[in-house]
């Protein structure tokens, strides 16, 4: 998943800078990433992953960074696996 | 789709006082003349009140290019809201069908195809590819004052939600920091003129009715980022109502529409807008159902 979840983003948030450049922890709006292309996100990791965000992970906290929606995706991807 | 339980006491004085007329349709409301006369009052002292603006003024039919509309991102967001027009072009035994089950009270939905016009749901969409069409913007950037009927899909008995209503908007497009600052000035700016009249308004951030979870994200997104403001009053739901509203679309349109500032920047852009129906009840809330007994000085203003 690990490096996997970075191509989804890398493909749904439409940013203005190559992802590899990104460190886990940099914010993915300062780097281009808008308010419907952060919906492309969550759409793509849902479907890539077979998961549901629930209301209270559509924040832009939860979006703003990998490690934010790494952590997300983990936590929503071990219920469903459990 | 279900109406939400209003309190309807506000809706039926102003029916049985015969400024509104019910059409038997939820939220599609006729206004006697003493209804239209203080709405178009309001309407001028907003002119008369941006007059030093220089805005230039433009106004668009309450049907909008479906190609405009779709370019926009508008049914991306607000399916649930938008209104196509649908028209007949079939052919002459399809004609008389369609009279036939009319007449029968049958469905004729499916002898319908979609036009190329939609209702326009908000007055300023039509603005932002008039703006791109007349190239990148002059230094300092354009404010455009535009006024219009709005259409959106909301049936409901609250008076102040109309499914048909005008909006008197301006738009401001300009670099970022033009743009911030234009709407950072109509926060309190917005305040004063309600109270002008007597309408006492709180600000209160606020969020656009977008549609589903993709919605939900966009709402919190929008709310966090404070991208809408709203001055709202109480006028007959159980939560005060929005009578103006400020928004900041950040470079939404700018991108959508190819706009660019004259340094050859994507354009920002800014709205505010008046809910001109919303206003207009707000002061009949406010000050009664009789304008002969409102006060001299809203009187006045209103050119009443």
């Amino acid at each position: 998943m690990e490096e996997s979840i970075r191509q989804v983003i890398s493909d749904a948030a439409n940013l203005k800078i190559d992802i590899a450049t990104l460190s886990d922890d940099d914010d993915l709006f300062e780097a281009g990433m808008t308010s419907h292309a952060s919906v492309n996100v969550m759409l793509s990791l849902e479907n890539e992953y077979d998961i549901e965000f629930p209301e209270s992970m559509l924040t832009r906290a939860v979006f703003r960074t990998i490690g934010s929606l790494r952590a997300a995706v983990s936590e929503l991807y071990g219920e469903a696996a459990a | 789709m279900t109406i939400p339980a209003e309190d309807t006491t506000f809706l039926e004085e102003l029916v049985a006082a015969g400024l509104l007329v019910p059409t038997g349709v939820s939220g599609v409301m006729g206004r006697s003349g003493t209804f239209e006369h203080v709405l178009l009052g309001f309407d001028a002292l907003v002119d008369r009140s941006t007059a030093a603006d220089g805005a230039e003024v433009v106004r668009f039919p309450p049907i909008i290019p479906t190609a405009q509309l779709e370019r926009s991102g508008y049914l991306a967001s607000f399916p649930h809201l938008a209104g196509s027009v649908f028209s007949f072009s079939g052919s002459e035994a399809e004609a008389i069908d369609l009279a036939t089950r009319v007449a029968g009270g049958a469905d004729w939905s499916d002898l319908q195809t979609q036009t190329d016009v939609m209702v326009t749901p908000a007055a300023c969409y039509p603005v932002y590819p008039w703006v791109a069409a007349a190239g990148a913007l002059p230094p300092g950037g354009r404010l455009v004052d535009i006024s219009g009927a709005c259409f959106r899909h909301e049936p409901s008995t609250d008076p102040a939600r109309m499914q048909s209503f005008r909006m008197h908007e301006l738009v401001r497009l300009a670099a970022r920091d033009e743009v911030l600052d234009w709407h950072a000035g109509w926060i309190d700016r917005g305040g004063e003129l309600l109270a002008s009249v007597g309408l006492a308004t709180e600000i209160v951030p606020a969020s656009d009715p977008f549609f589903g979870r993709v919605g939900r994200m966009l709402a919190s997104s929008q709310r966090e980022q404070n991208l809408k403001l709203e001055r709202v009053f109480p006028i007959a739901a159980e939560k005060p109502t929005p009578i103006m509203s400020l928004n900041y679309h950040q470079d939404h349109f700018g991108l959508d529409f190819e706009i660019r500032t004259s340094d050859g920047e994507v354009a920002h852009s800014a709205c505010l807008a008046f809910g001109l129906e919303r206003v207009t009840l707000a002061l009949f809330r406010e000050h009664g159902l009789d304008t002969e007994t409102w006060p001299d000085g809203v009187r006045g203003l209103l050119g009443l």
